[in-house]
């Protein structure tokens, strides 16, 4: 029997920050987890990369990952990408850094 | 110290060029990702976990004080205020924009630094002593052979594709600082009936096959050094597999032929290529050493030192960890220590490397060196500068004295950073640091050296570590492989794994068991780490590592 599909959302890095970006259901790339799409279908998964590789002179690395359904949307399965969502451990750099930041202004 | 001539700084500017127009046809789409990952590898600018990262040799590990303020203005500039030393005497920036980066390899440019071959299928960085020219039981200063090998390996048309990274160690010394058994070629200089030559060993590595690398020839007369080499590159670019990333390095092919049929075919294609070399290369040797003519040392009255040394003690802590032996008595080697307990090993904001760089040139000759247990070296300084070094490195938290001891870890950058990463390292040596700081028991445990790597690919040293941390990816959780009884030096040993691994937040308690035991264990004080283990073995280790197991064969 087939195993059963688990959930992605496709990701890469911008070209330009070299930071990591998700692309979302609108067929955009956003800096957030929480925006990006979550694909349930396996079909549909190897359809958007394709359409998220159109992008792949502006984005680079572009891979399908599980991930999770959550409250604020989607989730990391695995610890890489939750670094990957967060920034690292030795340092408040990377995304975390820009939480941080966005809370320092509010 | 060497200097780039006109031809250096011209082919440093023209690649510089090239690389500006190539990042701009990228940024304008005229070249996709595969067209351009080749080019920005090769200069050294790699893509990781969280944005790209800029890699920058140090060729031997040998700065002056304008390059290291260099190094720092890009920190500052173009980075996120510091820059991360690491085993391979390079310095990575781990926060550079793609459109920067030609900018700041301008700026390097500018004092003579590139990221040339600092990644590819090339002959890396070569890599040297840290103590060269300033340790006292050293034959000859190994750099302008390092050098040597660095300006004909650079564009090398013959070895720019090769089968795989080839990495070349030289030493002057008899002991190893350089690691060079784990090398794809170590040079050893060794004395016979009066002459130095090298040793010359092969097919070292380390990663997911590690291995000693044996000898290839015991003493290679030091004119032919580069016509030999060429002979080993040649054998190995026809023989060495490209079938298989994995089985491409050197050490594999030196173990698929033979040491012995290696060293036939190497002996043969080294006679018809000594015929070819028609004295430049020994032409050029010449002119090289003129720019490593030792420093005039100046000499000095150490009473200053001593006194300091008798009546502060947190200077005595330091003088006696981070001082080595110099060749002149009246002088000291100071490693100074980027491993402040519980900080990134490696790292140094830009404040820190201009104090450093500020030392260098008021005190030190204006020399730096980088080593690859990823410290800072002031080569030569009067004794009795120590104690006003001393107080400065204090003040700009570089005073930490733990040189050899358990803190002064070797980590790579692991996941916090790495795209290959399994686990993370730093973290794991920052809780080590921390925890023996806490125990205030490092100075009892004495000499030992922790290595820790974030994946099988062992940036870290972890197999010549004596106490190896290797991070991998157990069913999606971080879990870290111990290894006993790896050795760096010129007594080099890989390591053997203890059993299972450990999770993230049982490393630190496995090793602190590790210790109680050696430290139960050990004939005495003067017992290192690595002797009691190879006097007693594996088993007590493993008793102490593992009591849950124990028991229950019991
Ligand atoms: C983007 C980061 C890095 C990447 C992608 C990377 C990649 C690799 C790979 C693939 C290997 C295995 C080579 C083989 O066995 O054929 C390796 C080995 C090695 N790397 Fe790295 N590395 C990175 C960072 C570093 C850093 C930060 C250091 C220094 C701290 C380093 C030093 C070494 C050393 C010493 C080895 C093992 C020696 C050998 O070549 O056998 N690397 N690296
Ligand atoms: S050992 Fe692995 S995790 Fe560490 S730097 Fe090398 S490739 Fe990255």
């Amino acid at each position: 029997m087939p195993r059963p599909f688990s959930p992605k959302i496709i990701t890469a890095n911008d070209l330009l920050e070299g930071d990591v970006i998700y692309f979302t259901a609108d067929g955009a790339w956003s800096r957030d987890l929480a925006q990006a799409e979550l694909i349930t279908d396996e079909a549909e998964a190897q359809l958007r990369l394709l359409e998220a590789e159109r992008d792949a002179l502006s984005v680079v690395g572009i891979y399908l990952t599980d991930a999770k359904d959550g409250p604020n949307g989607p989730e990391p399965v695995h610890f890489r990408e939750d670094f990957r969502r967060t920034g690292p451990s030795n340092y408040a750099h990377g995304k975390q850094e820009a939480k941080l930041e966005a809370t320092a202004h509010v | 110290m060497y200097k780039y001539n006109d031809f250096d700084a011209a082919f440093l500017a023209e690649r510089n060029a090239q690389f500006r127009a190539q990042v701009e046809r990228r940024i304008d789409g005229s070249l996709t990702e595969d067209e351009f990952k080749p080019l920005r590898l090769m200069n050294g600018l790699y893509l990781q976990l969280h944005a790209y990262m800029l890699r920058v040799a140090i060729p031997y590990g040998t700065l002056n004080s304008a390059q290291m303020r260099q190094l720092a203005l890009l920190a500052e500039k173009w980075d996120k205020g510091y820059g991360h030393f690491t085993t391979r005497q390079n310095i990575q920036y781990n926060w550079p924009k793609l459109r920067d980066v030609p900018d700041m390899l301008d700026a390097l440019a500018k004092v003579g630094l590139h990221a040339i071959q600092t990644s590819g299928n090339t002959v890396r960085n070569v890599t040297s002593d840290h103590f060269a020219a300033a340790a006292k039981e050293e034959l000859e200063d190994p750099r302008p052979y390092a050098e040597l090998i660095r300006q004909w390996s650079t564009d090398h048309p013959e070895f720019q594709f090769l089968g795989r990274k080839f990495k070349i160690a030289v030493t002057g010394a008899e002991q190893d600082r350089a690691v060079t058994r784990a090398h794809d070629i170590g040079l050893r200089m060794v004395e016979k009936d009066g002459e130095n030559g090298f040793e010359v060993i092969v097919g070292g590595g380390l990663g997911r096959t590690p291995m000693i690398g044996k000898v290839l020839r015991e003493f290679l007369p030091k004119e032919d050094l580069l016509p030999y080499l060429e002979a080993v590159l040649s054998v190995y670019n026809l023989l060495g597999r490209r079938d298989n990333k994995y089985k491409a390095r050197i050490k594999i092919t030196v173990q698929e032929n033979g040491i012995d049929k290696i060293r036939e075919l190497v002996e043969a294609r080294f006679i018809e290529r000594r015929a070819e070399f028609n004295g430049a290369d020994r032409a050029l040797l010449a002119e090289i050493k003129t720019h490593f003519t030792p420093p005039a040392l100046r000499s000095g009255d150490t009473a200053p030192y001593t006194s300091a040394y008798d009546s502060d003690p947190v200077f005595r802590a330091w003088a006696d960890t981070n001082l080595a032996e110099h060749r002149k008595a009246d002088h000291a080697i100071v490693t100074i220590s980027i491993k402040a307990h519980g900080a990134t090993p490696g790292d140094a904001t830009a404040e820190q490397m201009r104090v450093m760089a500020d030392l260098a040139e008021q005190y030190g000759y204006d020399e730096l060196r980088i080593s690859h247990e990823q410290n800072v070296i002031l080569p030569h300084v009067l004794k009795s500068d120590l104690p006003a070094i001393h107080a400065r490195l204090k003040a700009a938290g570089l005073a930490t004295a733990n040189i050899g001891l358990i803190s002064d870890i070797i980590a790579c950058p692991g996941m916090d950073y790495c795209a290959l990463a399994t686990a993370r390292s730093i973290p794991v040596a920052q809780d080590i640091a921390t925890r023996f700081e806490e125990l205030k028991l490092e100075h009892d445990i004495g000499h030992l050296q922790i290595k820790i790597s974030g994946c099988i690919n062992a940036c870290g040293h972890h197999h010549v570590g004596h106490i190896g941390i290797l991070g991998l990816d157990r069913a999606g959780v971080e879990n870290y492989q111990i290894t006993l009884g790896g050795d760096a030096t010129e007594t080099a040993a890989i390591g053997t794994r203890t059993g299972p691994g450990f999770a993230y937040d049982e490393i630190v308690p496995a090793i602190e068991r590790l210790i109680e035991a050696y430290l139960q264990l050990r004939s005495g004080e003067e017992e290192t780490f690595i002797e009691a283990y190879r006097r007693l073995g594996m088993e007590p280790f493993k008793t102490a590592l593992y009591p849950e197991a124990r028991k229950k064969v019991a």
